[in-house]
């Protein structure tokens, strides 16, 4: 068992140090002068130029500038952005609770619905609701997530009204951030009406992030479900006469979930990417939407820091779901 | 009921030729044979737009901004969906931009594969170093999560359309190396391979003209795939501005365009959407068809 932990844990170390090498080599691709790009057309001479060049570093051979990149992360400098003056890994921790309620709400909506769409589907097999589901998994595959987003907001916020157009929190309501979690913070503190607010500003993106997730987490429920159906110790367990849901929901499902894990796991990566779209339509004060405004700025130390710590923090949640995968499922632990 | 009988065709179809049974396969798959007849009316309409749309996709009429599609109270025929902000017409913007996704999609195909069955053949061939060292890039490019990926690279060289073109292969270059990495290490332990070893033949020569040709099926399913991930990646770089510059009609840059027009005039952000999501779709069920067509053992019986 330890033995599976720390080859597991090792394995991430090329691939870690991998994403450094792209996120330095990324500011060093960016065509015209460095020092120019960093520090703004403000008319060097040759002599605060090469004094630019110093400060940033930029005069030293480049192995021995990757190292002392190295050195910087390791110590928690991720540098500082252009625009703000500010610590790169600050702003983005300020704005990460932001995106992790998001991703959230949006990875829990696409498990309850997609698991049990999954499974009814994969039971009722050729009925309608199966062919429902799989429309709507392959549209939900197909759905290009900006143009869904403006729809929803042309009918909840346009036509009908339900919902706000963007941002986390209605206006009139302020509190001092407790978990950073909005859904939660505002159960904390006495501001009446302050949850629903959180909960009517959260509701659309969720949905719009959980599309692409909520489809592949349907149709890999309904596929792995309708294999393990046809399994001979399913057919044991109806024919010991045990009740259909029973069958279905304890014996069939518990192992028809181990390929959606796997699934799942991979989603993260596509929430991550997905947050940049979603946080953007809708004014979500993220890390992605951060994340695009520094693309657009050319505030290329938030570019570079955004990016290393968003791959980062796919990296550890894709390890994350590795391990606890070999532990719930001794078949992967004791393969090689 | 009505299997039996197509079972017993089947089987006598498999019986005469592979390419008679994919065929059959194929037509069996109804959804794929739709999503084929979609996409043909598509390609016809990109290539033809000139005549098919009733006006240039940058004429600018004035006294008809914002005008609504024709069957609303205030549309009519002259603009059938309707026009945009700065009066143009949608249906025509709509049909020049298939132009425009198709050309990025057939692009973003065309160069990942190139590139990427370059890599994961010869990884694949080579073993030892070579394997691992493209194995590990490979891994760091998967970390790095789709759009993200795409969002640097654009950031690099810049925002437009050859870049976005450029950006989005780099995003499914490690996919399609690891299935022709995987495809050619089957191939390698068959016998016919020993055999034109033995025969003396050249190792560029064993792999291109001998292996790689029987390694295209899972490449042609994900090439299917990669076309309708690239039409989708296309769209969203020019949402975001990254990718296609306005005024050119690609569908993400209108919907780009036109989002601020979102709750005053819905005809705006609809359709260049749907036209996305309808090719996207259409794609996606060509490519689970050929999918269960190539692959044998996946073939309903």
């Amino acid at each position: 068992m330890v033995g599976f932990l720390i080859g597991r844990i090792l394995r991430v170390v090329p691939t870690v140090l991998g994403i450094t090498l792209v996120t330095f080599t990324l500011v060093r691709l960016i065509p015209g002068d460095p020092v120019v790009a960093m520090m703004g057309e403000t008319g060097l001479n040759a002599v605060g130029r090469e004094r630019a060049l110093a400060m940033l570093g930029l005069d030293r051979p480049l192995h021995e500038q990757y190292l002392i990149y190295l050195g910087n992360i390791l110590r928690g400098d991720f540098s500082r952005s252009i625009g703000t003056s500010e610590s790169v890994l600050k702003e983005f921790l300020a704005l990460l609770p932001a995106t992790l309620e998001l991703g959230t709400a949006a990875l829990l909506l696409a498990l309850l619905v997609g698991i049990p769409a999954g499974v009814i589907a994969a039971v009722k097999r050729g009925s309608l609701v199966d062919h429902a589901t799989i429309v709507a998994a392959l549209s939900g595959y197909s759905m290009p997530v900006f143009w869904w987003g403006l729809l929803l907001i042309l009918l909840f916020s346009g036509t009908l009204g339900w919902t706000p157009v963007s941002g986390r929190l209605g206006v009139q309501f302020y509190f001092e951030p407790i978990t950073g979690f909005h859904l939660i913070d505002s159960l904390l503190v006495d501001e009446p009406g302050a949850l629903t607010s959180a909960v009517r500003h959260v509701i659309l993106p969720a949905i719009v992030l959980a599309t692409f997730p909520l489809a592949v987490i349907a149709r890999m429920t309904r596929s792995s479900m309708l294999e393990v159906l046809n399994d001979d110790y399913v057919r044991t367990a109806r024919a010991k006469g045990l009740p259909g849901w029973r069958v279905v929901n304890v014996h069939a499902l518990r192992n028809a979930l181990i390929p959606v894990i796997t699934v799942i796991g991979l989603q993260i990566s596509v929430l991550v990417t997905g947050a940049v779209m979603t946080e953007t339509i809708f004014s979500w004060p993220g890390v992605g939407k951060w994340l695009l405004e520094g693309v657009y700025r050319r505030d290329y130390p938030v570019v570079q820091g955004g990016v290393l710590l968003l791959a980062l923090m796919v990296v550890a949640v894709n390890l994350l779901v590795d391990l606890l995968y070999g532990v719930v499922n001794p078949r992967i632990r004791h393969a090689r | 009921m009505r299997a039996e009988p197509d079972v017993a065709a089947m089987s006598d179809a498999a019986a005469q030729s592979p390419a008679r049974a994919f065929l059959y396969a194929f037509l069996r798959h109804k959804g794929a044979v739709v999503g084929l007849g979609v996409l043909v009316l598509v390609v016809l309409a990109a290539i033809f737009a000139d005549v098919v749309a009733p006006h240039a996709p940058g004429q600018q009429f004035r006294d008809s901004v914002l005008q609504p599609p024709a069957w609303t109270a205030r549309g009519s025929w002259t603009f059938p969906l309707g026009t945009d902000p700065i009066g143009r017409d949608i249906l025509s913007r709509v049909i020049h931009g298939a132009r425009f996704s198709l050309l990025i999609a057939i692009g973003v195909v065309a160069l990942s594969l190139v590139a990427g069955i370059t890599i994961g053949a010869i990884a694949g061939f080579a073993g030892g170093l070579v394997d691992l060292a493209a194995a590990r890039l490979m891994d760091v490019l998967l970390a790095l999560p789709g759009l993200l990926l795409a969002i640097i690279v654009v950031a690099i060289l810049g925002p437009g359309m050859d870049n976005a073109v450029i950006a989005i292969s780099i995003v499914f270059l490690p996919h399609i190396v690891r299935i022709a990495r995987a495809a050619v290490l089957v191939e390698l332990s068959k016998t016919y391979v020993a055999a034109t070893r033995l025969a003396g033949a050249k190792p560029v020569f064993l792999l291109f003209d001998t292996i790689l040709p029987n390694c295209m099926a899972p490449l042609l399913v994900q090439a299917a795939l990669c076309f309708s991930g690239a039409i989708l990646e296309a769209a969203a770089l020019g949402f975001l501005g990254l990718g296609a510059q306005p005024p050119t009609p690609e569908w993400g840059t209108m919907l780009a365009d036109s989002r601020e027009f979102v709750l005053r005039a819905w005809w705006v952000v609809t359709f260049p959407g749907l036209a996305i999501l309808i090719v996207v779709l259409a794609l996606n069920v060509l490519g689970d068809g050929l999918r269960d067509a190539l692959d044998p053992r996946l073939r309903r019986s």
